[in-house]
């Protein structure tokens, strides 16, 4: 036998016997220092924001209605606030969503099933009392969620996963349902994509961040062949039509003229490097908007003059806002929020 | 020449069981079990990253990964050309030693992710990861093979497989749990990992036999240009050749998972459970079939198991409706492909291929074998696009049975083995 092993056997054993325990407590002490956070994180904590639980309601204008990120018995629940007084107390509805939009009195939450031997996410259309009217289940994380200005159609992109070993390969699947007649588009990749007035095809065109203009026509991004597309969609003719390069995550403004988006810029950190642009769809003209850092969010106009969009912060992330003709400079709108929706106006 | 080799004697592997050395291959050695407790526990740490991978980018940094994708296809390109640097050099300086230094680097790679929060860098360290997967896979493979009886490698490399299967399947399991105990708790995911994979690699250090003397100290002269060598034997050429030819209609999972959901318009939510049926079916055939294999010849049931993935893509070609028993045969035929393929090949590998540059032989041979899919995900990719999903799955539907048609050819005849094994 390998007698060059210095070890006998019984030694050997007893090697791996000792560094299962060192291993197994260091193993188990990060579950519990995790364990211990993530009940921290059930805790309020002083100077937050105050949040109680009540009624919330996507129909009652001027409320600004997100994802409360606060620490606290209500994190992750869809909270609102007085859209002209931001910082002031949240109502906490007891819907926890990861990512969540609102319009016309129709709500979209995408959120985490808990409870199977894995990790399943569902989409749940909402009526304006927050009351379940179907469910979707869903392939892969959550990412982006929109809903039409009237509340007819809303859309959702998750990003599904590669198969196994270390896969990397991410893609994206977005899908569009009709609220009144609960038809499903599953995937917009079954759409024909114009590239130049042309059809084109390709087997790895990934599409995501809807915006809608009303409840035929769209806004999104498509990817393909390592670049990125502003597309206009049509959902009766079930075609994407490539309008700029370069635009990730579109949002339509209020009027319908611009529109807001992040931006790859040359010269930025390869792992920060969107910039949040505006982009004038008559002219095609784009403009930089004030906010200099990295942003990796599909915006939301406020207003027809106010861009809101989610930074990292202490609490995961806060929102900001920047004017978005280029003027003026971002400033905190919310701690500890995300995915915000404002109700009363459109989009 | 094979004391050198570490193939002293298979009962080494069962430490203190006192069985006569090298009569029967019934009983699987235990440096293959030491090996298969590896390559399990690695993989329980390896798909408990990969499972929250996504999951950590998108809810834990808030980052997209999208960027990911694109690296993809470069990450492969590494894996292959590291995976013939792993064979060659595990021949040289001994298997153990270059497959201990394949886990180890993956091993601290899973930590490492604790301190990464950027797409490059993330993308960096998972591009570590899999250098020490290409490194230690031959090398590994070797050991198994050179620590059992050749009557018996095919169910010893099913024994293997299936225990590397195991562990792929309980590693998103425990990640999960884990990530149930501590909401966000992927720093824990990724600690407990890195703790799992240093197992990994104290069994082997501990568990599996060493070569018993220095490098090279009697070595055969094989090692000048051992490439060459090999393909200048005529039972290797044709085992590579029909591993790539083959492997040339093999397309990839991916496209295969994607195609069924469509051609079966199955549920959303079924998506990311048409893996694991896949999975499951390898884990109950790879043993059984290992020991068919054994049995009928491993070439045999190598194309025996692309008939089996003939099936799989005759089923999704033909208009059968969309029930989900369909998608259910579809799989099952996909695991037993993969159960009849995988270590079968290995197995097949072995018989072909000296003791003296077996690491070699095997990373060429699955080289040529990942290569040709590879060639094959990006034609299969451009039909997809230009002639739609079915028709693609249809020309490699008709091109696979070519291909087994030509490997039969290259196989059938079994020329008298040149008997790679030392007479014991």
């Amino acid at each position: 036998m390998n007698r060059e092993n210095v070890l006998s056997r019984r030694n050997r054993l007893l090697v791996l016997l000792a560094a299962v325990l060192v291993l197994a407590a260091v193993a188990v002490g990060a579950v519990l220092h995790a364990a211990g956070r993530a009940a921290q994180k059930d805790q309020e904590q002083a100077g937050g924001p105050p949040v109680r639980s009540g009624k919330v309601t996507l129909d009652a204008p001027g409320r600004g209605v997100f994802r409360n990120m606060a620490w606290g018995p209500h994190r992750d629940e869809i909270a609102s606030v007085a859209a002209d007084d931001p910082t002031g107390p949240r109502t906490a509805s007891g819907v926890r969503c990861l990512r969540f939009h609102t319009a016309g009195g129709t709500g979209v939450c995408l959120q985490a099933v808990r409870g199977g031997l894995r990790e399943a996410y569902r989409a749940v259309v909402l009526d304006a009392h927050l009351r379940e009217l179907r469910h979707y289940d869903l392939a892969g994380v959550p990412t982006r969620a929109r809903v039409s200005p009237d509340g007819r159609s809303v859309a959702w992109t998750v990003f599904v996963s590669g198969d196994s070993y270390a896969g990397t390969a991410f893609s994206t699947r977005t899908s569009v349902v009709d609220t009144r007649t609960w038809t499903v588009d599953r995937d917009l990749e079954d759409y024909q994509v114009f590239v130049d007035d042309r059809p084109y095809k390709r087997a790895d065109i990934n599409v995501w961040g809807v915006t809608f203009a009303d409840d035929t026509r769209f806004y999104a991004t498509v990817a393909t062949a390592g670049k990125t597309y502003l597309v206009s969609g049509d959902r009766t003719a079930r075609t994407l039509r490539a309008l700029h390069e370069n635009v990730e995550c579109p949002s339509l403004s209020p009027d319908g003229t611009r529109i807001a988006y992040k931006k790859r810029v040359e010269g930025a950190s390869s792992d920060a490097p969107w910039r949040l642009y505006v982009l004038d769809l008559r002219t095609l003209r784009e403009s930089a908007t004030a906010e200099r850092r990295n942003v990796d969010d599909q915006a939301v106009w406020r207003d027809g003059h106010t861009l809101v969009y989610s930074l990292p912060g202490d609490y995961g992330s806060d929102l900001w806002t920047v004017p978005a003709d280029g003027s003026g400079r971002p400033q905190v709108a919310m701690a500890a929020a995300l995915a915000p929706a404002f109700t009363g106006r459109a989009r | 020449m094979y004391l050198t080799d570490g193939r002293a004697a298979p009962p080494t592997a069962a430490p203190g069981r006192d069985s006569a050395p090298g009569r029967r291959a019934a009983v699987v050695p235990g440096t293959v079990l030491v090996l298969g407790t590896v390559s399990l526990v690695t993989d329980v740490s390896s798909e408990m990253v990969s499972a929250v991978l996504p999951l950590y980018l998108v809810t834990g940094l808030g980052l997209s990964p999208l960027g990911f994708g694109l690296l993809d296809g470069v990450y492969n390109g590494v894996s292959a050309l590291v995976r013939l640097v792993g064979g060659r050099l595990s021949d040289r300086s001994g298997h153990k030693a270059v497959a201990a230094v394949g886990y180890g680097l993956s091993a601290v790679c899973k930590p490492l992710l604790l301190a990464v929060h950027s797409l490059p860098l993330i993308g960096a360290v998972l591009a570590a990861d899999r250098t020490g997967k290409g490194l230690r896979t031959a090398p590994r493979d070797a050991l198994i093979s050179l620590s059992c009886e050749p009557a018996g490698r095919g169910r010893a490399f099913g024994v293997h497989r299936a225990m590397d299967t195991a562990g792929a399947l309980l590693g998103p399991l425990v990640a999960f749990l884990i990530l149930r105990a501590a909401a966000d708790g992927y720093d824990a995911v990724f600690t407990a990992s890195g703790c799992v994979a240093a197992l990994g690699v104290l069994v082997l250090l501990l568990f599996v036999p060493g070569r018993t003397r220095g490098p090279s100290a009697a070595r055969p002269p094989a090692s000048r240009a051992p490439m060459r060598e090999l393909l200048r034997r005529p039972a290797v050429r044709r085992l590579t050749g029909c591993a790539v030819v083959l492997g040339l209609t093999t397309v990839s999972d991916s496209f295969l998972y994607l195609t069924l959901q469509r051609r079966l318009t199955l549920s959303e939510s079924w998506f990311p459970l048409l893996p694991l049926g896949t999975a499951g079916t390898f884990l109950l055939l790879a043993v059984p079939l290992g020991a068919v294999a054994d049995r009928i010849g491993r070439r045999r049931l190598f194309l025996c198991g692309h008939l089996a993935l003939l099936g799989a893509y005759g089923l999704l070609v033909a208009p059968l409706g969309d029930s989900p028993a369909l998608a259910c045969l579809v799989l099952a035929l996909h695991g037993s492909f993969y159960a009849a393929t995988d270590g079968v090949l290995a197995a097949a590998t072995a018989d072909a291929v000296p003791a003296a540059v077996r690491g070699t032989g095997l990373a060429v041979v699955q080289t040529g074998q990942a290569a040709a899919r590879f060639v094959c995900s990006i034609a299969f990719g451009a039909a997809w696009t230009a002639w739609g999903d079915r028709t693609a799955l249809g020309a490699a539907a008709v091109g696979l049975a070519v291909a087994a048609a030509a490997g039969a050819l290259l196989l059938r005849p079994a020329p008298p083995e040149p008997t790679p094994e030392p007479a014991r």
